[in-house]
Protein backbone atom coordinates (compact mmCIF):
# COMPACT_ATOMS: atom_id res chain seq x y z
CA UNK A 1 0.00 0.00 0.00
CA UNK A 2 1.08 3.15 -0.74
CA UNK A 3 1.52 5.84 2.12
CA UNK A 4 3.27 8.70 0.43
CA UNK A 5 3.88 9.53 -2.87
CA UNK A 6 7.84 9.81 -2.26
CA UNK A 7 8.35 6.40 -2.81
CA UNK A 8 10.16 5.33 -5.93
CA UNK A 9 9.36 2.38 -8.21
CA UNK A 10 12.01 -0.11 -9.27
CA UNK A 11 11.48 -2.95 -10.93
CA UNK A 12 12.37 -6.52 -9.52
CA UNK A 13 12.00 -8.54 -11.69
CA UNK A 14 14.35 -11.21 -13.13
CA UNK A 15 17.31 -9.84 -15.02
CA UNK A 16 17.81 -10.35 -18.41
CA UNK A 17 21.24 -12.21 -19.73
CA UNK A 18 22.46 -8.50 -20.96
CA UNK A 19 22.05 -7.07 -17.53
CA UNK A 20 23.86 -10.01 -16.11
CA UNK A 21 26.59 -10.33 -18.30
CA UNK A 22 27.61 -6.84 -16.71
CA UNK A 23 29.71 -5.55 -19.56
CA UNK A 24 27.00 -3.39 -20.82
CA UNK A 25 26.57 -1.58 -17.55
CA UNK A 26 30.45 -1.62 -17.28
CA UNK A 27 31.01 0.45 -20.32
CA UNK A 28 28.24 2.71 -19.52
CA UNK A 29 29.41 3.20 -16.00
CA UNK A 30 33.03 4.00 -17.36
CA UNK A 31 31.99 6.54 -20.12
CA UNK A 32 30.65 8.63 -16.75
CA UNK A 33 33.66 8.46 -14.93
CA UNK A 34 35.42 9.45 -18.06
CA UNK A 35 33.09 12.45 -18.69
CA UNK A 36 34.17 13.15 -15.09
CA UNK A 37 37.76 12.98 -15.95
CA UNK A 38 37.73 15.85 -18.51
CA UNK A 39 35.24 18.00 -16.38
CA UNK A 40 36.61 21.29 -14.74
CA UNK A 41 37.29 20.54 -11.54
CA UNK A 42 35.18 22.82 -8.92
CA UNK A 43 38.18 22.74 -5.94
CA UNK A 44 39.26 26.30 -5.01
CA UNK A 45 43.18 25.28 -3.89
CA UNK A 46 43.06 27.62 -0.29
CA UNK A 47 46.03 29.14 0.27
CA UNK A 48 46.37 30.47 -3.42
CA UNK A 49 42.85 31.16 -4.60
CA UNK A 50 40.47 32.67 -2.14
CA UNK A 51 36.99 32.12 -2.62
CA UNK A 52 34.77 35.68 -1.90
CA UNK A 53 32.82 35.45 1.15
CA UNK A 54 30.75 38.49 0.14
CA UNK A 55 29.88 41.63 1.99
CA UNK A 56 28.96 40.71 5.34
CA UNK A 57 31.31 38.04 6.25
CA UNK A 58 32.58 38.38 9.66
CA UNK A 59 36.32 38.20 9.83
CA UNK A 60 38.91 39.58 11.84
CA UNK A 61 38.38 42.86 14.11
CA UNK A 62 39.29 46.27 12.90
CA UNK A 63 39.31 49.56 15.58
CA UNK A 64 38.71 52.13 12.50
CA UNK A 65 40.25 55.73 12.60
CA UNK A 66 38.88 58.55 10.71
CA UNK A 67 39.75 60.35 7.67
CA UNK A 68 42.10 62.51 9.72
CA UNK A 69 43.56 59.54 10.88
CA UNK A 70 42.46 59.96 14.45
CA UNK A 71 41.06 56.58 16.37
CA UNK A 72 37.29 56.48 17.00
CA UNK A 73 37.03 54.22 19.95
CA UNK A 74 36.62 56.14 23.28
CA UNK A 75 36.99 52.92 25.65
CA UNK A 76 33.07 53.40 26.81
CA UNK A 77 33.04 49.57 27.12
CA UNK A 78 29.55 48.62 25.27
CA UNK A 79 31.27 45.88 22.95
CA UNK A 80 33.01 43.95 25.85
CA UNK A 81 29.25 44.08 27.74
CA UNK A 82 27.82 42.82 24.33
CA UNK A 83 30.27 40.54 23.90
CA UNK A 84 28.58 36.88 24.68
CA UNK A 85 32.38 35.49 24.86
CA UNK A 86 34.15 37.87 27.21
CA UNK A 87 36.89 38.06 24.66
CA UNK A 88 36.61 41.61 24.73
CA UNK A 89 38.91 43.81 27.69
CA UNK A 90 40.22 47.78 27.64
CA UNK A 91 41.55 50.20 29.92
CA UNK A 92 40.58 53.60 29.42
CA UNK A 93 43.05 56.74 29.26
CA UNK A 94 42.02 60.61 29.09
CA UNK A 95 43.56 61.91 25.81
CA UNK A 96 46.69 64.58 26.69
CA UNK A 97 47.22 67.89 25.30
CA UNK A 98 48.93 67.72 22.01
CA UNK A 99 47.00 64.46 21.12
CA UNK A 100 44.52 65.26 19.31
CA UNK A 101 45.73 64.08 16.32
CA UNK A 102 45.49 60.67 17.41
CA UNK A 103 42.17 60.28 19.45
CA UNK A 104 39.05 62.14 18.00
CA UNK A 105 37.84 62.45 22.02
CA UNK A 106 39.35 63.41 25.01
CA UNK A 107 38.42 59.57 25.90
CA UNK A 108 40.68 57.19 24.47
CA UNK A 109 41.74 53.24 24.68
CA UNK A 110 45.06 52.74 26.15
CA UNK A 111 44.81 49.15 25.95
CA UNK A 112 42.11 47.13 23.62
CA UNK A 113 42.36 43.16 23.41
CA UNK A 114 40.63 40.50 22.02
CA UNK A 115 41.04 37.04 22.93
CA UNK A 116 40.66 35.12 19.57
CA UNK A 117 40.41 31.89 21.43
CA UNK A 118 36.94 33.18 23.01
CA UNK A 119 35.92 35.15 20.23
CA UNK A 120 33.02 33.55 18.62
CA UNK A 121 32.79 36.10 15.90
CA UNK A 122 29.13 36.95 16.27
CA UNK A 123 29.92 40.68 15.19
CA UNK A 124 27.60 41.77 18.35
CA UNK A 125 30.09 43.87 19.32
CA UNK A 126 29.99 45.98 16.11
CA UNK A 127 26.60 46.13 16.08
CA UNK A 128 27.03 47.75 19.88
CA UNK A 129 29.55 50.17 19.32
CA UNK A 130 28.25 53.63 19.29
CA UNK A 131 30.85 55.05 17.68
CA UNK A 132 31.65 52.91 14.41
CA UNK A 133 34.86 51.82 15.91
CA UNK A 134 34.90 48.38 15.67
CA UNK A 135 33.92 46.17 12.61
CA UNK A 136 34.74 42.69 11.58
CA UNK A 137 36.25 42.35 7.98
CA UNK A 138 34.77 40.94 5.32
CA UNK A 139 38.20 40.21 3.16
CA UNK A 140 40.56 38.81 6.25
CA UNK A 141 39.93 35.84 8.61
CA UNK A 142 41.96 35.38 11.68
CA UNK A 143 44.81 33.41 10.74
CA UNK A 144 45.97 30.12 12.51
CA UNK A 145 47.80 30.40 15.37
CA UNK A 146 50.76 28.40 16.85
CA UNK A 147 51.50 29.41 20.32
CA UNK A 148 49.75 31.11 22.92
CA UNK A 149 51.00 34.06 22.69
CA UNK A 150 49.93 34.76 19.63
CA UNK A 151 45.94 34.21 20.50
CA UNK A 152 45.55 37.55 22.45
CA UNK A 153 45.45 40.57 19.82
CA UNK A 154 46.51 43.98 21.26
CA UNK A 155 46.14 47.67 19.83
CA UNK A 156 48.80 46.76 17.50
CA UNK A 157 47.10 44.03 15.20
CA UNK A 158 43.91 45.70 15.79
CA UNK A 159 43.68 49.13 14.84
CA UNK A 160 43.48 50.46 11.32
CA UNK A 161 46.43 50.91 8.80
CA UNK A 162 46.05 54.69 7.13
CA UNK A 163 47.88 53.45 4.34
CA UNK A 164 45.15 50.51 3.62
CA UNK A 165 41.65 51.27 4.86
CA UNK A 166 39.12 49.06 5.04
CA UNK A 167 36.02 49.39 3.41
CA UNK A 168 33.36 47.84 3.02
CA UNK A 169 31.08 47.12 0.02
CA UNK A 170 28.80 50.63 0.07
CA UNK A 171 30.70 52.61 2.05
CA UNK A 172 32.36 55.51 0.59
CA UNK B 1 80.97 -3.30 -26.79
CA UNK B 2 80.84 -7.08 -25.30
CA UNK B 3 77.39 -8.29 -25.62
CA UNK B 4 76.90 -9.45 -21.99
CA UNK B 5 77.43 -5.60 -20.97
CA UNK B 6 74.69 -4.76 -23.69
CA UNK B 7 72.55 -7.10 -22.14
CA UNK B 8 73.19 -6.64 -18.69
CA UNK B 9 72.58 -2.59 -19.73
CA UNK B 10 69.50 -3.82 -21.11
CA UNK B 11 68.63 -5.73 -17.98
CA UNK B 12 68.95 -3.11 -15.97
CA UNK B 13 67.08 0.02 -18.11
CA UNK B 14 63.46 -2.92 -18.06
CA UNK B 15 64.16 -3.32 -13.90
CA UNK B 16 64.71 0.21 -13.79
CA UNK B 17 61.72 1.17 -15.78
CA UNK B 18 59.15 -1.01 -14.52
CA UNK B 19 60.43 0.40 -10.90
CA UNK B 20 59.92 3.98 -12.10
CA UNK B 21 56.26 3.21 -13.65
CA UNK B 22 55.39 1.58 -10.86
CA UNK B 23 56.40 4.86 -9.09
CA UNK B 24 54.27 7.31 -10.71
CA UNK B 25 51.70 4.75 -10.68
CA UNK B 26 51.18 5.79 -7.28
CA UNK B 27 51.16 9.11 -8.32
CA UNK B 28 49.00 8.86 -11.30
CA UNK B 29 46.49 6.52 -9.14
CA UNK B 30 45.86 9.42 -6.76
CA UNK B 31 45.65 12.07 -9.76
CA UNK B 32 43.58 9.39 -11.74
CA UNK B 33 41.55 8.65 -8.90
CA UNK B 34 41.00 12.73 -7.66
CA UNK B 35 39.78 12.94 -12.07
CA UNK B 36 37.04 11.00 -11.78
CA UNK B 37 36.25 12.22 -8.52
CA UNK B 38 36.20 16.05 -9.54
CA UNK B 39 39.29 17.12 -7.78
CA UNK B 40 42.74 17.85 -8.69
CA UNK B 41 44.46 15.03 -6.89
CA UNK B 42 47.77 15.35 -4.82
CA UNK B 43 49.50 19.09 -6.11
CA UNK B 44 51.39 19.99 -2.90
CA UNK B 45 54.44 17.75 -3.17
CA UNK B 46 56.12 19.58 -6.15
CA UNK B 47 54.76 20.76 -9.88
CA UNK B 48 51.71 19.07 -10.08
CA UNK B 49 52.15 16.27 -6.68
CA UNK B 50 54.89 14.77 -8.87
CA UNK B 51 57.09 14.54 -5.51
CA UNK B 52 54.41 13.19 -4.32
CA UNK B 53 56.17 9.04 -4.61
CA UNK B 54 58.85 10.62 -3.01
CA UNK B 55 57.43 11.79 -0.09
CA UNK B 56 55.10 8.80 0.48
CA UNK B 57 58.26 6.76 0.14
CA UNK B 58 59.92 8.88 3.24
CA UNK B 59 57.16 8.55 5.22
CA UNK B 60 57.20 4.69 4.91
CA UNK B 61 60.66 4.92 5.66
CA UNK B 62 60.57 6.99 8.82
CA UNK B 63 57.26 4.63 10.03
CA UNK B 64 57.87 2.04 13.01
CA UNK B 65 58.73 -1.12 11.68
CA UNK B 66 56.66 -3.41 13.81
CA UNK B 67 56.76 -7.17 13.44
CA UNK B 68 54.33 -8.87 15.88
CA UNK B 69 55.77 -11.14 18.57
CA UNK B 70 53.76 -14.27 17.88
CA UNK B 71 54.65 -13.88 14.00
CA UNK B 72 56.83 -16.32 12.25
CA UNK B 73 59.86 -13.63 12.07
CA UNK B 74 61.52 -14.91 9.11
CA UNK B 75 58.66 -15.46 7.01
CA UNK B 76 56.92 -12.59 7.71
CA UNK B 77 60.38 -10.86 6.26
CA UNK B 78 60.07 -12.94 2.92
CA UNK B 79 56.58 -12.32 2.30
CA UNK B 80 56.71 -8.73 1.18
CA UNK B 81 60.20 -9.35 -0.40
CA UNK B 82 58.55 -12.63 -2.22
CA UNK B 83 56.09 -10.21 -3.68
CA UNK B 84 58.36 -7.53 -5.08
CA UNK B 85 60.86 -10.38 -6.06
CA UNK B 86 57.77 -12.31 -8.30
CA UNK B 87 56.52 -8.99 -9.68
CA UNK B 88 59.96 -7.70 -11.29
CA UNK B 89 60.94 -11.31 -12.42
CA UNK B 90 57.91 -11.37 -14.67
CA UNK B 91 59.13 -8.75 -16.86
CA UNK B 92 62.17 -10.52 -17.97
CA UNK B 93 60.69 -12.09 -20.92
CA UNK B 94 58.39 -9.14 -22.11
CA UNK B 95 60.19 -7.99 -25.48
CA UNK B 96 59.63 -4.57 -24.81
CA UNK B 97 61.29 -3.53 -28.90
CA UNK B 98 62.95 -5.08 -31.72
CA UNK B 99 66.69 -5.25 -32.39
CA UNK B 100 69.30 -3.18 -31.52
CA UNK B 101 72.25 -3.32 -34.10
CA UNK B 102 75.43 -2.72 -32.52
CA UNK B 103 79.16 -3.58 -34.03
CA UNK B 104 76.92 -5.76 -36.47
CA UNK B 105 75.00 -7.03 -33.89
CA UNK B 106 71.57 -7.94 -33.16
CA UNK B 107 70.50 -7.33 -29.75
CA UNK B 108 67.00 -8.05 -28.79
CA UNK B 109 65.24 -5.32 -26.60
CA UNK B 110 64.20 -8.11 -23.91
CA UNK B 111 65.52 -9.18 -20.73
CA UNK B 112 66.07 -12.89 -21.99
CA UNK B 113 64.42 -14.49 -24.80
CA UNK B 114 63.49 -17.92 -23.98
CA UNK B 115 61.07 -20.23 -26.42
CA UNK B 116 58.93 -21.03 -23.50
CA UNK B 117 57.74 -16.87 -22.84
CA UNK B 118 54.59 -16.78 -21.85
CA UNK B 119 54.81 -19.89 -19.71
CA UNK B 120 57.73 -18.55 -17.57
CA UNK B 121 54.98 -15.32 -17.30
CA UNK B 122 52.49 -17.92 -15.97
CA UNK B 123 54.86 -19.50 -13.46
CA UNK B 124 56.27 -16.67 -11.85
CA UNK B 125 52.32 -14.93 -11.55
CA UNK B 126 51.95 -18.54 -9.86
CA UNK B 127 54.92 -17.77 -7.46
CA UNK B 128 53.09 -14.44 -7.04
CA UNK B 129 50.38 -15.94 -4.71
CA UNK B 130 53.47 -16.91 -2.33
CA UNK B 131 54.11 -13.95 -1.69
CA UNK B 132 50.66 -12.98 -0.12
CA UNK B 133 50.06 -16.40 1.31
CA UNK B 134 53.46 -16.23 3.16
CA UNK B 135 52.67 -12.55 4.37
CA UNK B 136 49.30 -13.64 5.49
CA UNK B 137 50.26 -16.82 7.16
CA UNK B 138 53.42 -15.67 9.03
CA UNK B 139 51.17 -12.49 10.44
CA UNK B 140 49.40 -15.00 12.82
CA UNK B 141 46.34 -13.03 11.94
CA UNK B 142 42.93 -14.29 11.42
CA UNK B 143 42.09 -11.38 9.08
CA UNK B 144 45.24 -11.59 7.75
CA UNK B 145 44.98 -15.66 6.90
CA UNK B 146 41.49 -15.19 5.39
CA UNK B 147 42.45 -11.97 2.91
CA UNK B 148 45.73 -14.64 2.10
CA UNK B 149 43.51 -17.71 1.30
CA UNK B 150 40.94 -15.69 -0.72
CA UNK B 151 44.07 -13.97 -2.78
CA UNK B 152 45.53 -17.82 -2.96
CA UNK B 153 41.82 -19.11 -4.26
CA UNK B 154 41.14 -16.24 -6.59
CA UNK B 155 44.44 -16.16 -8.18
CA UNK B 156 44.17 -19.49 -8.67
CA UNK B 157 40.44 -19.65 -10.19
CA UNK B 158 41.64 -17.27 -12.61
CA UNK B 159 44.53 -18.45 -13.91
CA UNK B 160 42.70 -21.16 -15.46
CA UNK B 161 40.56 -19.17 -17.33
CA UNK B 162 43.77 -17.00 -17.84
CA UNK B 163 45.69 -19.62 -19.22
CA UNK B 164 43.00 -21.60 -21.38
CA UNK B 165 41.98 -17.68 -23.07
CA UNK B 166 45.65 -17.42 -23.96
CA UNK B 167 45.58 -21.05 -25.52
CA UNK B 168 43.52 -19.42 -28.45
CA UNK B 169 46.20 -16.54 -29.19
CA UNK B 170 49.26 -19.50 -28.75
CA UNK B 171 46.99 -21.69 -31.20
CA UNK B 172 47.17 -19.35 -33.82
CA UNK B 173 50.58 -17.99 -33.34
CA UNK B 174 52.19 -21.60 -33.07
CA UNK B 175 54.89 -20.79 -30.25
CA UNK B 176 55.18 -19.61 -26.83
CA UNK B 177 57.61 -16.96 -27.73
CA UNK B 178 56.19 -13.70 -26.43
CA UNK B 179 58.48 -12.33 -28.94
CA UNK B 180 57.27 -14.62 -31.99
CA UNK B 181 53.59 -13.84 -31.09
CA UNK B 182 54.58 -9.93 -30.93
CA UNK B 183 56.26 -10.96 -34.48
CA UNK B 184 53.33 -12.53 -35.94
CA UNK B 185 51.12 -9.21 -35.54
CA UNK B 186 53.49 -7.50 -37.55
CA UNK B 187 51.54 -5.24 -40.14
CA UNK B 188 48.45 -4.11 -38.41
CA UNK B 189 47.34 -8.00 -37.74
CA UNK B 190 46.95 -7.00 -34.03
CA UNK B 191 45.52 -10.28 -31.93
CA UNK B 192 42.60 -7.77 -30.78
CA UNK B 193 41.11 -8.01 -34.03
CA UNK B 194 40.83 -11.76 -34.31
CA UNK B 195 40.34 -12.37 -30.53
CA UNK B 196 37.76 -10.16 -29.31
CA UNK B 197 36.62 -12.69 -26.90
CA UNK B 198 40.01 -14.04 -25.40
CA UNK B 199 40.69 -10.54 -25.22
CA UNK B 200 38.15 -9.47 -22.69
CA UNK B 201 38.44 -12.96 -20.57
CA UNK B 202 41.76 -12.17 -20.45
CA UNK B 203 41.58 -8.63 -19.35
CA UNK B 204 39.28 -9.59 -16.31
CA UNK B 205 41.34 -11.95 -15.73
CA UNK B 206 44.69 -9.72 -15.35
CA UNK B 207 42.52 -7.88 -12.95
CA UNK B 208 41.82 -10.68 -10.83
CA UNK B 209 45.36 -12.06 -10.70
CA UNK B 210 46.44 -8.23 -10.12
CA UNK B 211 43.88 -7.98 -7.04
CA UNK B 212 42.51 -4.53 -8.55
CA UNK B 213 39.26 -3.70 -8.53
CA UNK B 214 36.57 -5.20 -8.69
CA UNK B 215 38.79 -7.80 -7.58
CA UNK B 216 40.68 -6.73 -4.60
CA UNK B 217 39.00 -8.87 -2.41
CA UNK B 218 42.44 -10.00 -0.96
CA UNK B 219 42.39 -6.82 0.59
CA UNK B 220 39.34 -5.44 1.21
CA UNK B 221 39.38 -2.82 4.14
CA UNK B 222 35.52 -3.08 5.02
CA UNK B 223 35.45 -6.59 5.64
CA UNK B 224 39.24 -7.14 6.17
CA UNK B 225 40.89 -4.42 7.75
CA UNK B 226 43.77 -4.69 5.00
CA UNK B 227 43.73 -8.38 4.32
CA UNK B 228 46.96 -10.25 4.44
CA UNK B 229 49.08 -6.98 5.05
CA UNK B 230 46.77 -5.77 8.02
CA UNK B 231 50.07 -6.42 10.13
CA UNK B 232 52.59 -4.79 7.90
CA UNK B 233 53.81 -1.71 8.37
CA UNK B 234 56.56 0.68 7.19
CA UNK B 235 58.69 -0.33 4.14
CA UNK B 236 57.12 -3.79 4.13
CA UNK B 237 54.12 -2.49 3.52
CA UNK B 238 55.48 -0.25 0.99
CA UNK B 239 56.72 -3.17 -1.02
CA UNK B 240 53.46 -5.47 -0.95
CA UNK B 241 51.27 -1.89 -2.21
CA UNK B 242 54.56 -1.36 -4.60
CA UNK B 243 54.35 -4.80 -5.99
CA UNK B 244 51.32 -4.56 -7.07
CA UNK B 245 51.41 -1.63 -9.24
CA UNK B 246 55.14 -3.46 -10.67
CA UNK B 247 52.55 -6.16 -11.20
CA UNK B 248 50.05 -4.19 -13.21
CA UNK B 249 52.25 -2.63 -15.20
CA UNK B 250 53.79 -5.65 -16.10
CA UNK B 251 50.03 -7.33 -17.04
CA UNK B 252 49.60 -3.96 -19.03
CA UNK B 253 52.83 -5.15 -20.68
CA UNK B 254 51.97 -8.66 -21.42
CA UNK B 255 47.81 -7.63 -22.60
CA UNK B 256 49.97 -4.85 -25.02
CA UNK B 257 52.12 -7.54 -26.60
CA UNK B 258 49.89 -10.10 -26.71
CA UNK B 259 46.56 -8.92 -28.25
CA UNK B 260 47.68 -5.06 -29.10
CA UNK B 261 50.39 -5.73 -31.24
CA UNK B 262 53.79 -4.98 -28.59
CA UNK B 263 55.97 -2.57 -29.94
CA UNK B 264 54.23 -3.15 -33.50
CA UNK B 265 52.41 0.01 -34.83
CA UNK B 266 50.69 1.38 -37.96
CA UNK B 267 53.00 2.08 -41.02
CA UNK B 268 56.15 0.90 -38.90
CA UNK B 269 57.32 -0.05 -42.59
CA UNK B 270 57.39 2.88 -44.12
CA UNK B 271 59.01 4.80 -40.90
CA UNK B 272 61.49 1.81 -40.87
CA UNK B 273 62.37 2.41 -44.89
CA UNK B 274 62.47 5.75 -44.31
CA UNK B 275 64.99 5.48 -41.34
CA UNK B 276 66.94 3.72 -43.52
CA UNK B 277 69.03 0.46 -43.33
CA UNK B 278 72.14 0.99 -41.36
CA UNK B 279 72.31 0.68 -37.90
CA UNK B 280 71.50 4.25 -36.50
CA UNK B 281 67.77 4.30 -38.61
CA UNK B 282 67.16 0.33 -37.41
CA UNK B 283 67.86 1.87 -34.01
CA UNK B 284 65.73 4.61 -34.21
CA UNK B 285 63.17 2.73 -35.71
CA UNK B 286 64.04 0.36 -32.44
CA UNK B 287 63.57 3.03 -30.42
CA UNK B 288 59.78 4.33 -31.56
CA UNK B 289 58.63 1.00 -31.24
CA UNK B 290 60.12 0.50 -28.05
CA UNK B 291 57.65 4.19 -26.68
CA UNK B 292 54.67 2.82 -28.93
CA UNK B 293 55.47 -0.67 -26.64
CA UNK B 294 55.50 1.88 -23.56
CA UNK B 295 52.35 3.87 -24.88
CA UNK B 296 50.33 1.09 -25.47
CA UNK B 297 51.24 -0.49 -21.81
CA UNK B 298 50.60 2.75 -19.87
CA UNK B 299 47.29 2.85 -21.71
CA UNK B 300 46.17 -0.03 -20.07
CA UNK B 301 47.47 1.20 -17.05
CA UNK B 302 45.16 3.79 -17.27
CA UNK B 303 42.74 1.33 -17.74
CA UNK B 304 43.19 -0.81 -14.67
CA UNK B 305 42.75 2.48 -13.07
CA UNK B 306 39.86 3.81 -14.58
CA UNK B 307 38.15 0.31 -14.01
CA UNK B 308 39.48 0.55 -10.16
CA UNK B 309 37.41 3.97 -9.77
CA UNK B 310 34.44 3.17 -11.37
CA UNK B 311 33.56 -0.43 -10.38
CA UNK B 312 32.39 -1.79 -6.42
CA UNK B 313 34.08 -4.92 -5.48
CA UNK B 314 32.49 -8.21 -6.44
CA UNK B 315 31.18 -10.40 -3.27
CA UNK B 316 33.09 -13.36 -2.90
CA UNK B 317 30.50 -15.65 -4.29
CA UNK B 318 29.99 -13.70 -7.43
CA UNK B 319 33.95 -13.73 -7.89
CA UNK B 320 33.96 -17.41 -7.68
CA UNK B 321 30.87 -17.52 -10.11
CA UNK B 322 32.47 -15.51 -12.71
CA UNK B 323 35.23 -17.14 -12.71
CA UNK B 324 34.47 -21.03 -12.80
CA UNK B 325 30.65 -20.79 -14.21
CA UNK B 326 31.66 -18.15 -16.68
CA UNK B 327 34.86 -17.13 -17.85
CA UNK B 328 36.46 -20.92 -17.87
CA UNK B 329 33.23 -22.04 -20.36
CA UNK B 330 33.74 -18.84 -22.56
CA UNK B 331 37.61 -19.55 -22.99
CA UNK B 332 37.04 -23.43 -23.85
CA UNK B 333 34.14 -22.00 -26.26
CA UNK B 334 36.82 -19.46 -27.38
CA UNK B 335 39.53 -22.52 -28.26
CA UNK B 336 36.69 -24.57 -29.77
CA UNK B 337 35.73 -21.72 -32.11
CA UNK B 338 39.10 -20.68 -33.03
CA UNK B 339 40.14 -24.17 -33.80
CA UNK B 340 37.47 -24.45 -35.79
CA UNK B 341 38.38 -21.14 -37.73
CA UNK B 342 42.22 -22.29 -37.89
CA UNK B 343 40.84 -25.80 -39.70
CA UNK B 344 39.24 -23.86 -42.56
CA UNK B 345 42.01 -20.92 -42.26
CA UNK B 346 39.79 -18.59 -41.24
CA UNK B 347 41.52 -16.05 -38.32
CA UNK B 348 38.78 -13.96 -37.96
CA UNK B 349 36.33 -16.54 -37.03
CA UNK B 350 36.60 -16.27 -33.20
CA UNK B 351 34.26 -13.12 -34.22
CA UNK B 352 31.36 -15.93 -34.65
CA UNK B 353 31.38 -16.46 -30.88
CA UNK B 354 30.91 -13.13 -30.20
CA UNK B 355 28.20 -12.50 -32.89
CA UNK B 356 26.28 -15.49 -31.48
CA UNK B 357 26.69 -14.21 -27.54
CA UNK B 358 25.81 -10.83 -28.57
CA UNK B 359 22.59 -11.98 -31.00
CA UNK B 360 21.29 -14.28 -28.28
CA UNK B 361 21.67 -11.46 -25.43
CA UNK B 362 20.06 -9.06 -27.51
CA UNK B 363 16.90 -11.76 -28.46
CA UNK B 364 16.76 -13.00 -24.71
CA UNK B 365 16.63 -9.27 -23.84
CA UNK B 366 14.08 -8.52 -26.28
CA UNK B 367 12.18 -11.96 -25.40
CA UNK B 368 11.52 -10.55 -22.04
CA UNK B 369 7.94 -10.47 -21.32
CA UNK B 370 6.53 -6.78 -20.91
CA UNK B 371 4.70 -8.63 -17.63
CA UNK B 372 7.37 -9.65 -15.93
CA UNK B 373 9.10 -6.04 -16.71
CA UNK B 374 5.87 -4.41 -14.60
CA UNK B 375 7.03 -6.04 -11.32
CA UNK B 376 7.67 -3.14 -9.98
CA UNK B 377 8.08 -2.93 -5.87
CA UNK B 378 7.96 0.87 -3.73
CA UNK B 379 11.54 1.66 -2.58
CA UNK B 380 11.30 4.83 0.88
CA UNK B 381 13.30 7.40 -1.33
CA UNK B 382 15.70 9.46 1.66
Amino acid sequence: MQLTNRAKKIDKSEMTLAERMYLPAIAGGMAITLKHFFKKKPTINYPEQKRYLGPVFRGQHILKKDEAGRERCTACGLCAVACPAEAISMVAAERKAGEENLYREEKYAAVYEINMLRCIFCGFCEEACPKQAIYLRHDQFVPVFMSRDEVIYGKDRLVEDMSSRYLREGWK
Amino acid sequence: MDIFWIKAIIILVIFGLSLFVAMYSTWAERKVAGYMQDRPGPNRAGWGGLLQPLADAGKMFFKEDFIPAQANKWLFIAGPCLAMLTALLSSAVIPFGDTLRIDGQEIQVQGIEVNIGILWVFGIVSLGVYGVMVGGWASNNKFSLLGAIRAASQNISYELALGLSLIAVIMMTGSLSVRDIVNTQHGGGWNILFQPLGFVIFLTCAFAECNRTPFDLPECEAELIGGYHTEYSSMKLGFYLFAEYVNMFVSSCVVSALYFGGFNYPFMDKVAEALGNDATGHNIATAIGFFAFIAKALFFVFFFMWVRWTLPRFRYDQLMNLGWKSLIPLSILNIIVTGIGLMFNLRWFSWVAVVIIVAVVAVQAAMKPKAARGILEAAPVR
